[in-house]
């Protein structure tokens, strides 16, 4: 059986809408799996999958693994030191001593751009990009989708904005390609030294005032500020950074609408956002966590090579 | 003396721009020199003579920014090798840039770099002096010495001349020895931890960007401290729009400015980074569309005296990385002139004159180099090449150590018969 999304899930932004929504409807249903008393389906059974983490994650990282024990495949972590160029094996050793073990995933996590695809080049294992560098985090895009088509029903028309460090984030890149796909209007707003300088040419609206985004939008996506942003010089102070950007309970008050707010984690409580936002009535933060097991079942379930719709037979462990 | 063989170049099409000779003829070689052009020259005794129909005979080329890696990485290129794919490559005569292990930055390191050279018995090599010790910017290397030893030109290319103050004094300096001091123009803050070209590509692929202005900053005080000075500052591989600007700016005013354009930079864009390809990474980088085009009118009318090919072999381990990782630069000696003709001449921009004044009567004069012109009594430095015989580039058969070139596979215009140097055929190709 051939795989709907082809052997690797690398980023949204070369994969179409049908397909985008053919993970998402995929995933809702595998929802239910975690709910019950005994989380598990034999779907993967047999199959062995790596976890490859060149990056510190708690989240994302445990995530994957939940979604795959929850699949019944057999799970191998590895976390290690950023590769660097003097010490420690290449990507293309590893590559290779990979392929020698015959693993059947891989899920990469990796401070270099592109380095996902790198792998995906070099090996037969199917390659999923848990964030690659200032690229892609697909499965984090995927269930930010998710948790606003749950919301909203559909994504068509609705207004999104990203909100903070887009030029450094693998997560908007993500995002506006698959909001754009399925139909939303995307809007980013930050400092500008904290968004690409060819901004505009992904067809989004900018906004320099974080007041001007709340009344555009219906949902923000604040994105985590690294506090490394401060001492590179991109942004005076966090304490700036809060007063100018910060989405804050004031600020949403303002809005002639309730907005879904959103956050990838992990927070900088009042920084980029307050707590009575974060934990507030609107916030849809942490089922974005609960969706994010969902969204990678789904993905490893489709890239495994199993049929579109069947997500309902893989509650009950169909293989065919 | 042993006496060379006489070689006759039967029927070509003989361009030289420096004597502006465009005519189909016969031309002599004797004794190393030039010894007669004509319509039929006949065939002197034990003459050997290569048949030249269709083809173009013109003044070599000559390579004024290649790095040949020798002393240091002779796994990635030898001094030897590197001229013997210049040769291949059309090439009678190339400058060593001068960051090699150790850094070629006195008389001895020059000295070596021309005794091997000479060794090589293929294209020429000109060594190329360090402006700094070390090329760590920040004392004057003795270009004096160096100059009497054979240097040709001063630079720190890789890195750029970071103070102001030193490119000041270089150029004031050089003028005592009538040499050009060729600067990298990166302003370093703006193009620091940059992987490619700045713009959506990069934003997409989420590679840090070098700005075009990290280039023009640099061109327009180089351009500045000439006036100020009245040396001769050289810009090495013009990648931008603003750069060709502020080039045609300074030339307007009377400013000591040259500059030279690479064949990448006049026929890619940063497209041909997408899939992270670290055969499209170079410093400076692939630019926008609007960058080439700009730089291939400014190729046509002047302003870019030169073109060279900033021949970079890597390894390809070091270049089988993460994008960001990956060395910066291209092998480009043996498709200098394919990537020129098919973006430049068949494309219509410029003419094969033209062509042959930027790869060769050009680096002559500005260099003070021999060659760069066919006129009798001159040394037979001579390419011989078919401009419209198209082939597809297989980078296996390059006599360069490298392999690191982003036109493998692509069907290249343009291919050199034969090479010579000095009245000796150095190379020509097989079948």
């Amino acid at each position: 059986m051939s795989a709907p999304l082809g052997k690797d899930l690398l980023g949204l932004e070369h994969l179409s809408a049908e397909q985008i929504t053919l993970i998402l409807d995929t995933a809702d249903p595998l929802r239910e799996i975690s709910e019950r008393a005994i989380k598990k389906v034999p779907t993967l059974r047999g199959a062995t999958v790596l976890n490859l983490f060149y990056e510190p994650s708690t989240r994302t990282r445990t995530s994957f693994e939940f979604a795959e024990k929850r699949m019944s495949a057999d799970t191998v972590n590895i976390a290690t030191a950023a590769s660097s160029v003097t010490k420690g094996e290449t990507l293309v050793d590893t590559a290779k001593n990979l392929e020698a073990m015959k693993i059947d995933m891989v899920v990469i996590r990796h401070p270099s751009s592109g380095a996902a695809r790198f792998l995906a080049e070099r090996i037969e294992s199917n390659v999923i990009n848990a964030g690659d560098g200032m690229h892609e985090h697909p499965t984090q895009g995927l269930l930010d989708l998710l948790t606003l088509r749950r919301k909203f029903g559909t994504l068509k028309g609705k207004r999104v904005c990203i909100v903070g460090d887009v030029l450094h984030s693998r997560v908007a890149r993500s995002n506006i390609w698959g909001l754009t796909k399925l139909g939303a209007d995307v809007a980013v707003c930050g400092p500008r030294t904290l968004l690409p300088a060819a901004i505009a040419e992904f067809g989004v609206t900018v906004f320099d005032r974080v007041e001007a985004a709340i009344e555009w939008a219906d949902a923000l996506n604040v994105l985590r500020l690294q506090l490394e942003r401060m001492t590179g010089g991109y942004i005076p102070s966090l304490r700036e950074y809060n007063r100018v950007f910060g989405v804050t309970r004031e600020r949403l008050d303002r809005s002639p609408r309730d907005l879904v707010i959103m956050h990838p984690g992990p927070m900088n409580r009042g920084v980029e956002i307050d707590s009575d936002v974060a934990d507030g009535p609107h916030s849809v933060i942490l089922e974005q966590v609960t969706n994010g097991v969902a969204v990678r079942m789904a993905v490893l379930y489709l890239l495994a090579g199993h049929a579109p719709a069947l997500a309902e037979a893989a509650k009950g462990g169909d293989r065919s | 003396m042993t006496e060379l063989r006489d070689v006759v170049l039967r029927g070509g099409r003989l361009l030289d721009p420096s004597s502006n000779l465009d005519g189909v003829g016969d031309l002599l070689v004797r004794n190393g020199k030039v010894e007669a052009l004509g319509g039929n020259l006949g065939t002197p005794d034990g003459a050997e003579v290569i048949d030249c129909k269709g083809q173009v005979v013109t003044p070599g080329f000559i390579d004024v920014h290649c790095h040949l890696r020798e002393p240091g990485r002779e796994d990635v290129e030898t001094i030897q090798s590197g001229a013997r794919a210049a040769a291949a490559g059309g090439f009678t005569a190339v400058c060593a840039m001068p960051n090699t292990d150790p850094v070629t930055d006195n008389q001895a390191a020059i000295g070596f770099v021309l005794k091997q050279g000479r060794a090589a018995n293929a294209a020429r090599v000109y060594p190329i002096g360090a402006i700094s010790i070390g090329q760590k910017g920040e004392r004057l290397a003795e270009f004096g010495e160096m100059v009497h030893a054979g240097a040709v030109a001063v630079s720190d290319d890789g890195k750029p001349v970071v103070s102001a103050q030193l490119m000041r004094t270089a150029l004031e300096y050089a003028r005592t020895f009538g040499i050009p001091v060729a600067d990298h123009c990166e302003e370093p803050t703006l193009a620091a931890g940059g992987a490619m070209h700045e713009g959506f590509v990069s934003a997409r692929l989420g590679l840090k960007g070098i700005p075009a202005e990290a280039e023009e900053i640099m061109a327009i005080r180089d351009i500045l401290l000439a006036r100020l000075t009245g040396g001769h500052v050289h810009l090495c591989h013009m990648s931008t729009k603003g750069s060709v600007e502020l080039i045609r700016w300074g030339k307007e005013r009377g400013i000591s400015v040259t500059a030279e354009a690479c064949p990448h930079h006049l026929s890619l864009t940063d497209a041909a980074v997408e899939g992270y390809n670290t055969n499209a990474k170079m410093n400076p980088p692939l630019r926008s569309a609007v960058d080439v085009e700009a730089v291939q009118q400014a190729v046509k009318d002047g302003t870019i005296d030169v073109l060279a090919t900033d021949h970079a072999p890597h390894h390809n381990d070091e270049k089988s990385r993460e994008f960001a990782d990956a060395p910066n630069g291209i092998i480009g000696l043996e498709t200098a002139l394919p990537v020129n003709v098919t973006w430049l001449v068949k494309s219509g921009i410029i003419s094969l004159a033209t062509l042959v004044e930027r790869m060769s009567c050009a680096p002559a004069r500005l260099f003070n180099l021999p060659g760069g012109t066919l006129r009798r009594g001159s040394a037979a430095d001579i390419t011989v090449f078919d401009p419209d015989q198209a082939w597809t580039v297989d980078p296996a058969a390059f006599l360069t150590k490298g392999r690191n070139t982003p036109y493998g596979g692509r069907i290249l215009h343009g291919r050199v018969g034969c090479t010579l140097v000095d009245g000796r055929i150095v190379f020509r190709k097989m079948g």
